[in-house]
């Protein structure tokens, strides 16, 4: 079965090659010398101090994630003030997302979808953390408090060794559990009837 | 819990039912007819409100741990007409509550694989060439209580109400990609709001590059806080939550960058454990809103059965009615203008004989793919989906003229 990244790169060709063509078009009257300024005159460049206050996001190969490290060991004490209240002391008990178990649940009639059991990247653990959470207090944790909790969620799963220090080089290379669990959309999936 | 908040459409019903008899009963009379008001009315205003008498509104469950800032709330689709949804009463999604953002100091920022990376001023954007649509817009949980089978006294608010539409105005995603100088190897596009959690998707360019919107306004007004005000993405028939709110940067990219909300949240699990991804269209899909779940019809009595449709991938072309439990369908009336990718309102007239049935309606769209029943999908996808659920919904009219979800009959 296809993996989602396969059908990206799929999809990647094909839009290319449009966006290409349109911007070949737009561009083949728009002297070299304009490049640096918009057609319009809407709009302004952003400062670099700008681009880096909002540029958070962090891709699976480790694009953007800052410097840092932390292991679970040291990320315990993290979870313990910052997390616990709503995940519960094992990450099993809530009352909110059950972050802990669930491994080999997903094919069952009660699936249990947690960052142990179902997230398929590291990375996504890592930019959530930095962007969402705690949930009341967001943008509130340093960058190695992040590394902390990640880690700390992950070793609770089972994933990371306790000692295991996760930084910009270490954490795309964990494998997740379901990594290779996810598709592409292939609907419509019903019987199509025609008209 | 709140309670089945209020019930003034069974009276209305129940006036509807006794119409006729009404008539023929007043006919010969000669009573004091009602006096009209005398007294001086309330002066103009500067800002409208509703009737005092209308109480409908949407609906969320209070009684739940999920904290409310990331919760959702209904739209009353019983109590609403035609295709456009009042304001006031589109459903909400919030992952981190709504943020009170000031437009004279937001920013619109494009970045990354862009020759000119922009900020735009909302007063900038307003300013632009821009383009008015009407659009529904739809959860991609909506309907999703039905997998399990749902319950047989929920409602078509409860079961249907993550769908609204509206016209929303804003300046196509594609111009402001070529103003930015979009580069070719740009095939993803991250967009980011500014609420605390910082709701972000990643959507395929070309996507962005066809019929994709920022979008200030809707409904004639600038964007509602609970919609995103000042600035939203605007991403005709995907499902909701990738037509990300408080709208703060695009940024190409050569990958999506698989956040939380595109692994481990909107995707859909499937019976053998695997799970889709990127399940972007919201698929063709009708519902009979009145009468519905909770509404009591009269035996004999003429009812308008009506209801909407959509397809997240083009438009209505027909919306077939049974009053049998699907043994015969009749094409209902498509009341126009009929809009691609926007609520479409059908109508059915029907004569109650008074026998126990199941009433529904199903849609096809302008691709040729019919709305199908719940079972089919529950055969192809299991019951963990959770998402996308688009079956035929059936409302059982029990022989005492009580309608209850029919779902898990």
């Amino acid at each position: 079965m296809a993996t989602a990244r396969n059908a990206t790169s799929r999809s990647g060709v094909l839009v290319s090659a449009t966006v290409l063509a349109g911007v070949l078009a737009a561009q083949a009257f728009v002297p070299a010398v304009r490049a640096q300024s918009p057609a319009s005159g809407f709009g302004r460049a952003p400062t670099a101090e700008e681009l880096r206050a909002i540029d958070i996001e962090v891709t699976p190969d480790g694009k953007g994630l800052a410097t840092g490290s932390s292991t679970a060991a040291a990320g315990k004490s993290v979870y313990t003030r910052r997390c616990e209240t709503c995940h519960g002391p094992t990450g099993k008990e809530g009352p909110q997302d059950v972050l802990v178990g669930g491994q080999g649940s997903l094919a069952t009639p009660t699936p249990q979808k947690t960052v142990g059991s179902y997230w398929p990247y590291a990375t996504t653990l890592w930019d959530y953390i930095r962007r969402a959470m705690p949930f009341e207090h967001p943008g509130t944790l340093t960058a190695d408090e992040v590394y902390g909790a990640t880690a700390y969620v992950l070793y609770m799963n089972g994933i990371v060794g306790e000692n295991e220090v996760l930084d910009q080089t270490t954490l795309p290379n964990v494998k997740m559990p379901n990594r290779n669990g996810f598709t592409s959309d292939p609907r419509p999936d019903v019987p199509v009837k025609k008209k | 819990m709140l309670t089945m908040h209020n019930r003034s459409r069974r009276r209305f019903l129940g006036l509807g039912a006794a119409w006729s008899a009404v008539l023929v009963a007043c006919r010969p009379r000669t009573a004091a007819p009602v006096a009209e008001p005398r007294a001086l009315g309330a002066a103009v205003s500067s800002y409208g409100s509703r009737s005092p008498f209308e109480k409908t509104t949407r609906f969320f469950n209070q009684n739940t741990k999920v904290p409310l800032e990331e919760a959702s709330s209904r739209t009353p689709l019983h109590d609403t007409y035609g295709i456009i949804t009042p304001s006031s009463l589109h459903f909400e999604r919030h992952h981190s509550g709504v943020p009170v953002i000031d437009p004279a100091t937001h920013t619109l920022t494009i970045h990354g694989l862009v020759d000119r990376p922009l900020v735009f001023t909302v007063d900038e954007l307003r300013r632009m060439p821009s383009v008015s649509r009407i659009y529904f817009l739809e959860c991609s949980g909506n309907s999703g209580s039905e997998w399990r089978g749902g319950s047989t006294d929920s409602d078509v608010q409860r079961v249907h109400g993550l769908t609204s539409c509206s016209e929303w105005t804003g300046v196509p995603v594609a111009a402001l990609l070529r103003e930015c100088g979009i580069q070719a190897s740009a095939t993803w596009l991250l967009a980011e709001g500014a609420d605390a959690g910082k709701h972000a998707r990643s959507i395929p360019i070309r996507k962005a590059m066809d019929d994709a919107l920022v979008a200030y306004a809707q409904n004639g007004e600038p964007i509602r806080p609970e919609q995103g005000y000042p600035l939203r993405l605007f991403l005709p028939g995907w499902e909701g939550n990738t037509n990300v709110k408080w709208l703060r940067r695009l940024k190409a990219l050569d990958q999506p960058a698989m956040t939380r909300e595109e692994t481990s949240k909107y995707t859909d699990l499937m019976s053998d454990g695997t799970a889709r991804q990127f399940t972007f269209d919201m698929e063709p899909k009708s519902i009979i809103t009145r009468p519905s779940g909770g509404d009591t019809i009269a035996k004999g009595a003429r009812h308008q059965i009506t209801g909407i449709a959509w397809s997240g991938r083009g438009t209505i072309a027909k919306v077939e009615v049974t009053t049998d439990g699907g043994t015969t369908w009749n094409t209902a009336e498509l009341q126009s203008p009929v809009l691609p990718r926007a609520h479409t309102r059908f109508r059915w007239s029907w004569t109650w004989n008074g026998d126990e049935t199941v009433i529904a309606s199903r849609c096809t769209d302008d691709t040729g793919y019919t709305q199908p029943r719940l079972a089919e999908l529950i055969q192809v996808r299991g019951i963990n989906s959770q998402y996308h659920n688009n079956g035929i919904q059936a409302w059982k009219v029990a022989a005492d003229g009580k309608i209850t979800n029919g779902n898990r009959a």
